[in-house]
């Protein structure tokens, strides 16, 4: 399976990163090198294998549910880039 | 004799017998720092760094941190344009427990790859790290700063992490000892996520009781770390034996083939013959799915960290881009704070993970990965552990292989296995090449058994003399 100037397009607009010309055309063309290599997986028969998503047998790891202190506000938005008040300011949603 | 020059576990007997001071440690570590970084830079050091200033507060042993593990009060940076300037409201549990232990850590952070996306530091927004050994060459990565660090005597020990070999690979590279403790070993809290998986923080020092030393500071479970097993963690300091009795060790054939650089191989076998005389008992094992570790890699590592990363949108921290819309915020601040590397990779992820593509990458790199973890398993029915080179390689010239992703990603190929089966590895010094680069032998063994590495490491080391030759600078 390839991948296309027009698809990394798409996927570069799912993954919110703006790219230039040359940083397309340089990006297309290793992404095509590096899934062939990755191609190689589908020489491998795994219909009946189970997929690991983690490595140790532990799941639902669960916490009471009580509140606790959360960190002050003011230490949250210390490195916030604009801030207003006690709230992040972003570029207006809602017209 | 400068006390940088000596490792944790001599400094701490000293410290104990009242022949120095913290106070003293700290000042010829800063000495050493300024008279060998320019030429290193092993540290992130910019117009807005803290300086390096001594406070009544510093206690014990001084920890160099990777620049990807939140210290409070102190840069956190991942060595990412999109972070400058981020100075966090928490510390890792792992900086609270150095704490705990009488220890501190220096207020300066390591240079690594951003995001720990790389082999060799040179994805640092700040620039490359270059060898001690040989300043043209990588010190390796992600953690390239904290090995080399080490390796100069910039760093009694150090913390680094690791993904695919970011501990391991590095430290083969500048000749110290490199720890990847079992996934769920070492709390992950405040470490900045590349792939949750996979990730793990372990230590890089001088030999390997410091090695021990560090874990027994670092380990245990987390309550902030789900992924943290709550298990007891034994005194590793009491796996330093010297005698290799009756060790089963497998050689897997899969990493002695072409590709292996002959020198390392030749050390590799010297290395082996050594464990023999100290009577470990060696046979040829098989994993059969090896060549498959990098492909499921790098899937699996970028869908994760494509996931992980969405976080970096100049919203709450670092960089922001001026735009009209949010949306375009999100894609300028992206563009202009991300590096290649990062880009490449949160891309390749995004589109592993996207619609009608999902079953054939990601889905499909999740079994093979089951078929790797198995191929472990069966070899730790009888034996009690593996030994490999740590990289095929020695150190690499700076820019030898930045054009060339695929190439790049090759040089990890004996260390990604062990994170896709969450097993411990240590990666300690064997030997020389003929250049003078240093050459690292690497120990795999089953989950939550690194006191097996910690004690044919330890008998390796005790009846060689690798660990003691320090680079001239």
């Amino acid at each position: 399976m390839g991948i296309d100037k027009k698809t990394v397009e798409d996927v570069a607009h799912l993954a919110r990163i703006e790219l230039n010309a040359e940083e397309l055309e340089k990006l297309s063309s290793q992404l095509e090198h590096i899934l062939a290599f990755i191609d190689k997986l589908s020489l491998l028969n795994t219909e009946n294998t189970v997929p690991t998503s983690h490595v140790l047998e532990i799941s639902n790891i669960l916490r009471k549910d009580e509140s606790k202190v959360s960190l002050p506000i003011d230490k949250i938005l210390k490195n916030a880039p604009e801030k207003q008040g006690s709230f992040f300011v972003v570029p207006k949603v809602i017209e | 004799m400068e006390s940088c020059k000596l490792t944790a576990h001599e400094l701490l007997e000293r410290l104990k017998n009242g022949v120095i001071t913290s106070e003293q440690i700290f000042s010829d570590l800063s000495k050493r720092i300024e008279s060998v970084d320019s030429k290193v830079k092993a540290y992130v050091r910019t117009s807005h760094s803290q300086p390096l200033v001594y406070n009544p507060n510093f206690r014990g042993i001084p920890v160099s941190i990777k620049d990807n593990i939140c210290t409070e009060g102190c840069n956190t940076e991942c060595c990412s344009r999109i972070l400058a300037g981020f100075n966090p409201p928490y510390s890792a549990t792992v900086i609270n427990k150095i704490v705990e232990s009488q220890n501190s850590f220096l207020g300066l952070k390591c240079n690594m790859d951003e995001f720990a996306f790389g082999s060799s530091t040179e994805n640092s927004c700040f620039g490359p790290t270059h060898n001690p050994w040989n300043l043209e060459c990588v010190p390796g990565g992600s953690s390239g700063g904290s090995a080399a660090a080490v390796a100069a005597d910039e760093a009694i020990w150090a913390l680094g992490s690791d993904t695919g070999g970011s501990i391991r690979q590095p430290a083969s590279f500048c000749g110290v000892v490199g720890l990847k403790p079992t996934y769920g070993r070492v709390s992950r809290f405040g470490l900045i996520a590349f792939a949750s998986s996979l990730d793990q923080i372990g230590p890089l020092t001088k030999d390997v009781r410091d090695s021990a030393l560090l874990m027994n500071i670092i380990s245990g479970y987390d309550p902030n770390d789900s992924t943290s097993i709550n298990i007891p963690v034994p005194d590793y300091t009491k796996d330093l034996i010297n005698d290799a009795k009756g060790i089963k060790v497998g050689i897997p054939k899969e990493y002695f083939v072409e590709g292996l650089d002959p020198e390392i191989k030749l050390i590799m076998e010297e290395a082996v013959n050594k464990l023999k005389t100290l009577g470990a008992q060696f046979k040829e094992v098989s994993l059969p799915h090896t060549e498959y570790a990098v492909p499921v890699y790098y899937i699996l590592a970028t869908a994760e960290a494509s996931s992980n990363l969405a976080r970096f949108d100049g919203v709450q921290y670092g960089l922001r881009a001026k735009a009209q819309s949010l949306i375009d915020m999100y894609k300028k601040t992206r563009q202009l704070g991300f590096g290649d590397e990062a880009k490449r990779r949160i891309i390749l992820g995004t589109f592993a993970l996207s619609h009608g593509y999902y079953d054939a990458y990601y889905l499909r790199a999740l079994k093979v990965r089951t078929l790797i973890k198995q191929d472990f398993d069966n070899v730790f029915k009888d034996f009690d552990c593996i030994i490999t080179p740590t990289s095929p390689t020695s150190a690499f010239k700076i820019g030898e292989k930045v054009d060339d992703p695929l190439k790049m990603y090759l040089s990890d190929i004996y260390t990604i296995s062990v994170n896709l089966a969450g097993i411990p590895a240590i990666s300690i010094p064997c030997g020389f090449t003929k250049k003078g680069l240093p050459v690292g032998l690497q120990i795999l063994s089953k989950h939550f058994n690194e006191g097996m590495l910690f004690r044919l490491a330890y008998a390796y080391e005790q009846n060689t003399e690798w660990h003691k030759i320090k680079p001239k600078l």
